[in-house]
C-alpha cells in the first residue's frame, strides 16, 4: 500500500535537548568500546575455503586465515549470518572469489561490517579472479532465460593447479603490500609453494594422462577449469541451466546424450541431491561420483594439495571402473 | 581509458606473437623443450594476468549486477610487451580475442556513459484475493481487492564513493508513487560505526525492516497493522547509527539508535519540529550449531501521536527467530520460526491505551522450490485496547527460480466484534535486474 505524503512546514519548536543528550550518551558509549588494537598477525578472511587454503600456503604463521563458507556448502547460497560480521570487522584482508559467486550474500556483510579496510575497492579487498584464467565468459546476449548465469565468466576457476599458482602469487603480493616487513617471507613461501605444486602437478598429470579425452557429466557447471587442465570433456550438466533444478525432459535428453557419447561418469558436488544423478546412472549404466569442488568438502581434505589428491584418486578409480 | 591501454597492450602483444610465428627469425636450436615449455608457461601467465586486469577494469567501469563490481583496478604496469619468441597456446589467443569482445549484458553494456549507472531492479508484486471481509474498511487493515498490482518496487543501488553507498527503493502502487526508502550508508567510519542518513524502514523488530517481497506471507501480521503503522511501518526520514558491541565469544551483539522526524503512518505524528521520534534496537545472535542459530532482539520506539505534541506513543518489542539450515543440503531444506511481541502505550483522551499483540510463525522448506508456512495472529487495537483481533494463516510458496515466487495464503480472521473473515490470497512476485541482497 502506498501513500503519498506531502511535505509540511512546521514552526520552529523548542528542541528537546534531553533527547539529544540521550542520543549522544549512547553514541559515546559505543565509542568507548573500540575494536582491539591491531594484532601482530594479519587477519585474513576469505569467502571460500579454497582461497583460505591458498592464503595459508603463502601466509604461513604470519597470518590468521578463516573462510566464511564451508567446503561442503554451495558457495552461491551462503547465509549472511551476523556471526560472520564478528570475523569481518577484525579483518585486514578479505579475499573473494569474485565473478559474482558471492553476490547473494557477501555485499550486505561487507556493508554491515563497519570495517573500512575491506570495503569494495579498499586496499584490504582482494578479488582473486583477476589473477586466474577464466573460462565460459559469455560473448553473446546475457539474459536470465539462461538461468543463473555469471556474466563475467565461470567463478569455479580454482580447480586448475595453474590457477592455484597464479592466485597464490597474487595473494603473496597483496600480503606483502599490507605487511611490507614480511614481504620477502611471503615471496619465499610462494616460491616454496610453487615448487611443491609443480612437483605435485607432474604427479597428477601422470595419473590423469591415461584418461585424457574421457567424457563426463557434472551436476552444475563447476568443473571447466579442472576438465581443461586434465584434458577431460564435460559433455553435459544435470541442471538444465545453471541454478535451475533438473527437469524430466532435460534428464531424458541427457540420458540420450550420454548413451550416444558413451559417457559413464556423473560428477556431483557434495551439496546437490543425488536422486536425479542416480536415476541417470541407472539408465546409462554409469556411475555417480561425489567429487569435491572445494577444500574442506570432506574432513580429511584440508589443503589445496589434498583437494587434488582426493579428486584425482576418486576420478581415476571411477574411470577404471567404468572402462 | 586504462582498459583501452591494456587492450592495446594485449593486442600488440598478440600481434607480436603471431608475427613471431613467421620463420623470419629462426629460434636457436639450442633451446631444450623444457626451457621452451617454461617460457610458454610464463607467457601464458602474463596473458592471463593481463586478461584479469582488463576484466577488473571493465568490471570497475560497468558494474553488471547487484553487487557493484570490484574496483580493484590494477594499474597496467609498463614494459609488459614481451620479446616475441614463441606463439602462445591457440586457446589463449582465442580467450584474449573473446575478452576484447564486449559481452552484451541485456543491452546494458557498451556505452561509457552508462558505465557508472547504479544497479537497477524492479520487483513486481501482484495479488489476487477471494472471499469476504466486511471489516477491512472499518479497521486499520489494508483492503485487498480482487486483483491488484500491489506494488512495483524500483531499486537503484550503487557505491557512491570510497566512503559510502546509496540505496533507493521507490515503490509504485496503484495510487501513486512513494519513496519507500532512500538513504546513504557510511561504511568507512572510524571505530566500527555504520551510519545511515535518509528515509528508511526503522529497526523496530523484524517485520518492520522487511520489504514486501521478502515477507514469507502475502500481507503483514495483525499486530503490525494494529500497532506498528501497517504495511509502511515505522518508516521515516532521519538518521541511524549502528555498531557491533563487545560480547562474550561467539555472541554477536549489535546496537542501533535512530532519530526520525516523527511521522510514521498512524503511529507517530509530528505537529512541531521538535516532535522527533526515536527507535532503539539491540540484537543478539548466536550460532547454536553450524545449522541452527538463534536471533533475539529488543526494540523501543517513542514518538508523538496524532492527538498533538503533548501526547506520546511508546512501543516496546521483543523478537525471537530460530533458524535451521543444514549446510550440505542448504538449497533443499530449511526452517524459520519467528515471533514478535509488541506492547503499545498510547497517550490519548480520555484514557491512555495500553495494547498488546503478537504473531508466531513457522516456515519449512519442503524441497528446493517449495515452502510451507503458518502464522498465528493476536492483537489489540492501539486506539481501543478493549478490542482484540485474532487470526491465522496457512501459506504455500513455490519458487520457479530465484527470481520469481508464486504464493497462496488462506487467512482466517476473527475481528473484535465477532465478525469472521475467510480469505484466500494469491501472490506473484517477479524480479527484474540486479536487486541487492538483503541483510540476514
Amino acid at each position: 500500500m502506498v501513500r503519498i505524503r506531502s511535505n509540511r512546514r512546521k514552526g520552529i519548536g523548542m528542541l528537546n535537548w534531553t533527547r539529544w543528550a540521550a542520543v549522544s550518551a549512547l553514541l559515546s558509549l559505543f565509542a568507548l568500546v573500540t575494536p582491539n588494537a591491531q594484532a601482530k598477525k594479519l587477519n585474513v578472511v576469505t569467502a571460500t575455503t579454497d582461497m583460505a587454503a591458498l592464503a595459508a600456503e603463502v601466509g604461513g604463521d604470519k597470518i590468521d586465515v578463516e573462510s566464511i563458507a564451508k567446503g561442503y556448502q554451495d558457495p552461491h547460497f551462503v547465509e549472511a549470518k551476523p556471526s560472520f560480521l564478528l570475523k569481518l570487522r577484525q579483518a585486514d584482508l578479505l579475499i573473494v572469489v569474485g565473478l559474482q559467486l558471492e553476490i547473494g550474500w557477501l555485499p550486505p556483510l561487507i556493508t554491515q561490517s563497519g570495517n573500512a579496510r575491506i570495503q569494495v575497492g579498499a586496499n584490504g579487498y582482494l578479488d582473486a579472479s583477476q589473477f586466474a584464467e577464466i573460462l565460459d565468459i559469455p560473448t553473446g546476449t546475457v539474459t536470465r532465460a539462461m538461468g543463473d548465469v555469471h556474466p563475467l565468466g565461470n567463478p569455479h576457476y580454482w580447480l586448475d593447479p595453474d590457477n592455484g599458482r597464479r592466485i597464490a602469487r597474487g595473494i603473496a603480493g597483496k600480503l606483502g603490500e599490507l605487511d611490507p616487513p614480511n614481504s620477502a617471507y611471503y615471496q619465499d613461501r610462494f616460491k616454496d609453494f610453487d615448487q611443491r605444486l609443480s612437483a605435485a602437478e607432474q604427479k597428477w598429470d601422470a595419473e590423469m594422462k591415461p584418461y585424457h579425452g574421457r567424457k563426463v557429466v557434472t551436476y552444475h557447471n563447476s568443473f571447466p577449469n579442472f576438465a581443461k587442465h586434465f584434458g577431460l570433456q564435460v559433455i553435459g550438466y544435470v541442471e538444465p541451466r545453471p541454478g535451475i533444478p533438473p527437469t524430466p525432459s532435460h534428464t531424458i535428453e541427457l540420458i540420450g546424450l550420454m548413451k550416444r557419447e558413451t559417457c559413464k561418469l556423473i560428477l556431483v558436488e557434495p551439496y546437490f541431491d543425488l536422486k536425479t544423478p542416480q536415476s541417470i546412472a541407472r539408465e546409462t549404466g554409469g556411475k555417480v561420483v561425489q567429487y569435491l569442488p572445494s577444500v574442506g568438502g570432506e574432513k580429511q581434505v584440508t589443503t589445496y594439495f589434498q583437494l587434488f589428491d582426493y579428486d584425482i584418486a576418486l576420478l581415476t578409480k571411477a574411470f577404471q571402473e567404468t572402462q | 581509458m586504462n582498459a583501452k591501454l591494456v587492450s592495446a597492450v594485449v593486442v600488440c602483444f598478440m600481434a607480436a606473437q603471431t608475427f613471431a610465428q613467421q620463420p623470419a627469425t629462426p629460434a636457436p636450436a639450442a633451446n631444450s623443450d623444457s626451457a621452451m615449455e617454461q617460457r610458454m608457461r610464463e607467457l601464458e601467465d602474463r596473458v592471463i594476468s593481463l586478461e584479469g586486469q582488463i576484466r577488473m577494469l571493465k568490471a570497475a567501469q560497468a558494474p553488471p549486477a547487484a553487487q557493484p563490481a570490484p574496483t580493484q583496478a590494477a594499474a597496467p604496469s609498463g614494459g609488459e610487451v614481451a620479446p616475441p619468441t614463441q606463439a602462445p597456446a591457440p586457446e589463449t589467443q582465442a580467450q584474449a580475442a573473446a575478452l576484447t569482445q564486449e559481452p552484451n549484458l541485456g543491452g546494458a553494456g557498451g556505452s561509457a556513459a552508462k558505465a557508472l549507472n547504479p544497479d537497477i531492479s524492479v520487483i513486481g508484486d501482484f495479488i489476487g484475493a477471494l472471499g469476504g471481509n466486511s471489516q477491512q474498511n472499518t479497521v486499520s487493515l489494508q483492503p485487498i481487492p480482487a486483483f491488484q498490482m500491489h506494488e512495483s518496487e524500483l531499486g537503484l543501488q550503487s557505491i557512491i564513493d570510497p566512503y559510502a553507498r546509496g540505496d533507493f527503493f521507490i515503490s509504485f502502487g496503484e495510487e501513486g508513487v512513494n519513496l519507500e526508502e532512500g538513504y546513504i550508508t557510511f561504511t568507512a567510519l572510524p571505530a566500527g560505526f555504520v551510519a545511515k542518513v535518509g528515509k528508511m524502514r526503522s529497526v523496530f523488530g523484524k517485520v518492520n525492516m522487511m520489504h514486501n517481497h521478502v515477507l514469507p506471507w502475502v500481507e503483514r501480521p495483525l499486530v503490525t497493522n494494529n500497532l506498528v503503522a501497517g504495511e509502511d511501518g515505522i518508516n521515516d526520514a532521519g538518521f541511524s547509527v549502528e555498531r557491533i558491541l563487545p560480547a562474550p565469544k561467539g555472541i554477536f551483539l549489535e546496537g542501533t539508535a535512530q532519530l526520525f522526524r516523527g511521522d510514521s503512518g498512524d503511529v507517530f505524528h509530528s505537529s512541531e519540529r521538535s516532535d522527533v521520534s526515536t527507535v532503539e534496537h539491540l540484537r543478539g545472535y548466536k550460532d547454536i550449531t553450524e545449522s541452527t542459530n538463534l536471533d533475539l532482539g529488543i526494540s523501543y520506539a517513542r514518538g508523538h501521536n496524532d492527538q498533538g505534541s503533548a501526547f506520546l506513543t511508546h512501543l516496546y518489542g521483543v523478537d525471537a527467530t530460530l533458524r535451521w539450515k543444514p549446510l550440505r543440503r542448504s538449497i533443499y531444506h530449511s526452517f524459520v520460526g519467528r515471533s514478535e511481541f509488541i506492547w503499545s502505550d498510547r497517550q490519548q483522551l480520555p484514557f491512555n491505551q495500553k495494547s498488546f499483540g503478537y504473531y508466531a510463525s513457522a516456515d519449512y522448506q519442503l524441497a528446493r522450490r517449495w515452502f510451507l508456512g503458518g502464522r498465528f495472529d493476536h492483537s489489540d487495537r492501539s486506539r481501543n485496547d478493549a478490542l482484540t483481533d485474532k487470526g491465522g494463516s496457512v501459506v504455500l510458496t513455490y519458487w520457479p527460480s530465484e527470481f520469481s515466487q508464486l504464493r497462496g495464503q488462506y487467512r482466517f480472521t476473527r475481528y473484535a466484534n465477532n465478525i469472521d473473515a475467510n480469505e484466500l490470497f494469491v501472490q506473484l512476485i517477479f524480479s527484474l535486474g540486479a536487486h541487492g541482497a538483503h541483510p540476514f
